[in-house]
């Protein structure tokens, strides 16, 4: 139903519902804090458990990663490609592992999958490039950790 | 060798031009840090201290930015309009007194361009010759959005102006002069000088003989009718109908760009500024400061020092009332929503209009009594 509400008296003659507001407004510019973060020189605290940027821990120069192929199998965007190959020292080696970083959804079901604690994500969040990348092995054997 | 007083004109014309276009970049500046700091934001802070030189760096990409005239505009009347925007913004500065005058070598300067007895009438004449500007702009743009925003410019004009015209009467029957000197003068007085002659024991209280007789005291209806009038002639918000940004994009300057686009700033800018220099002269006294002469007495200034004093305080004064408003300007802007066109109309016509018509009568009626 439509009802035709008469509003107050007060706010009828706007003078004193406008002097409210400029009382708002002076003291959200002279009392609040500013909410803007200076990008480059102050950042924003994330919680340690951001799912950034992806590497893989090696251990005495040689990755923990023993081809399993589990990481590929769940990632649900398939952006993981891995190519096993054998070696002396250890059977299984990944040849080739290389991440589709545009494909990566970040979920980090790659991180919980791994049983050898390789793949890992780190909390940088800073991944802004003028190409398509696709990480390769030695771009992902630099061990990020968490900043 | 030229005269004195055309000297002393040169140097005031000079003087108040250059005022008037560093109030411009000044202005842009306050808006932006000022609307920033009400809504918990930082503003432009990167170019020079506090992001003062933001300005210039804006005009210079201005002046450096391709100056496109989109194929279906009207060119004369397009390139036409930014220019009949400004000028008159310019000229209405003409007739303010900022400063009362100053006697040097037997000739009086007054610190005012022009001295027309019909002050007022020029100020609202040329003052509503700025729509024409918009009017043009939206026409010649040959585009939708542009010409309702004209249109709805030239309405709204229609339906402030009137009651902005008939807000000054009420100033004009009080102070019985259409000259804004004088104006100035007739508010250096006490408030109750008059009204004590009918009830002299106004007189005996304390502190009221010291209240000026400005015209907000004496118009207090009358002041505010003007300031919302004026509001809408500056086409600033809550009355921004012409470029209402959600409904017609940008309204009249939709279609242009670069240094034309940025010469509509600078006619809004600086009509922001001689409305609040008029208000500063028609309803707060101008270039008058309560206890200046005690002041300069305190001093223990003499002879011309003591003038020159004066003259600097007074435009001190004035300079401050007027930075005021010009703050007010800033401030209502970004606390006030827009109104939609049909309250502007209803507003207008149904409220502002019988409100000044009252006012003239009560004003006539204090007259009669001698209360003013």
């Amino acid at each position: 139903m439509l009802v035709d509400r008469k509003a107050p008296v007060t706010s009828r003659l706007y003078v004193v519902e406008i002097l409210k507001g400029l009382l708002i407004t002076m003291k959200n510019m002279l009392f609040s804090r500013n909410v803007t973060i200076q990008y480059p020189e102050e950042r924003r605290n994330y919680s340690d458990r951001l799912r950034g940027l992806h590497y893989i821990k090696a251990v005495n120069g040689v990755e923990n990663c023993t081809a399993c192929m589990l990481c590929p199998t769940v990632c649900p965007a398939e952006c993981i490609h891995i190519e096993a190959g054998e070696r002396p020292d250890k059977e299984k080696f990944p040849i080739k592992f290389e991440i589709d970083i545009l494909r990566c959804c970040f979920c980090g079901m790659c991180e919980e999958a791994c049983p050898k604690d390789a793949i890992k994500l780190s909390t940088i969040y800073e991944m802004s490039q003028s190409k398509r990348v696709v990480y390769d092995k030695e771009m992902l054997l630099v061990q990020r950790g968490n900043r | 060798m030229i005269e004195f007083s055309t000297a002393a004109m040169l140097l005031k014309v000079i003087g108040v031009l250059v005022v008037l276009l560093q109030v411009v970049p000044i202005m842009v500046w306050v808006e932006r840090r000022g609307s920033a700091l009400m809504q918990n934001r930082l503003g432009p802070n990167r170019v020079g201290p506090l992001g003062l030189i933001q300005s210039l760096a804006d005009a210079l990409k201005f002046i450096f930015k391709e100056d496109p005239i989109p194929g279906h505009v009207n060119k004369f009347y397009y390139v036409i309009a930014p220019l009949v925007a400004l000028v008159p913004a310019f000229m209405t500065f003409a007739v303010i007194p900022f400063a009362s005058s100053i006697e040097i070598n037997g000739t009086v300067v007054n610190f005012q361009l022009a001295e027309l007895n019909v002050g007022l009438l020029y100020i609202l004449s040329i003052g509503s010759l700025g729509v024409y500007g918009i009017i043009m702009a939206g026409w010649a743009s040959n585009s939708k959005y542009a010409l309702f925003g004209s249109l709805r410019s030239t309405s709204q004009m229609i339906s402030y102006e009137l009651s902005m015209g008939l807000s000054i009467i009420g100033i004009v029957m009080a102070f019985s002069t259409l000259e804004l000197g004088p104006i100035v003068v007739g508010q250096t007085g006490s408030l109750v000088e008059s009204a004590a002659r009918i009830w002299p024991g106004l007189a005996q209280v304390p502190f009221l003989e010291h209240i000026p007789r400005w015209g907000v005291f004496i118009q207090p209806l009358g002041f505010l009718i003007f300031l919302t009038a004026v509001f809408a002639e500056t086409n600033r918000l809550p009355f921004d109908l012409p470029e209402g940004e959600s409904e017609i994009v940008a309204g009249f300057h939709l279609e242009y760009g670069a240094m034309k686009f940025a010469l509509f700033f600078m006619a809004e800018y600086t009509n922001m500024f001689v409305a609040a220099a008029l208000v500063t002269t028609l309803f707060f006294g101008g270039w008058h400061a309560p206890g200046l002469p005690h002041l300069l007495d305190l001093a223990g200034l003499q002879g011309m020092a003591r003038e020159w004093v004066r003259i600097l305080l007074e435009i001190a004064t004035f300079m401050l009332k007027t930075g005021f408003f010009l703050w007010f300007f800033v401030w209502v802007r970004w606390t006030v929503p827009r109104f939609r066109y049909d309250q502007l109309m209803n507003f207008g016509w149904k409220v502002m209009l019988p409100l000044s018509l009252v006012n003239i009568f009560i004003t006539g009626v204090l007259i009669f009594y001698g209360v003013i």
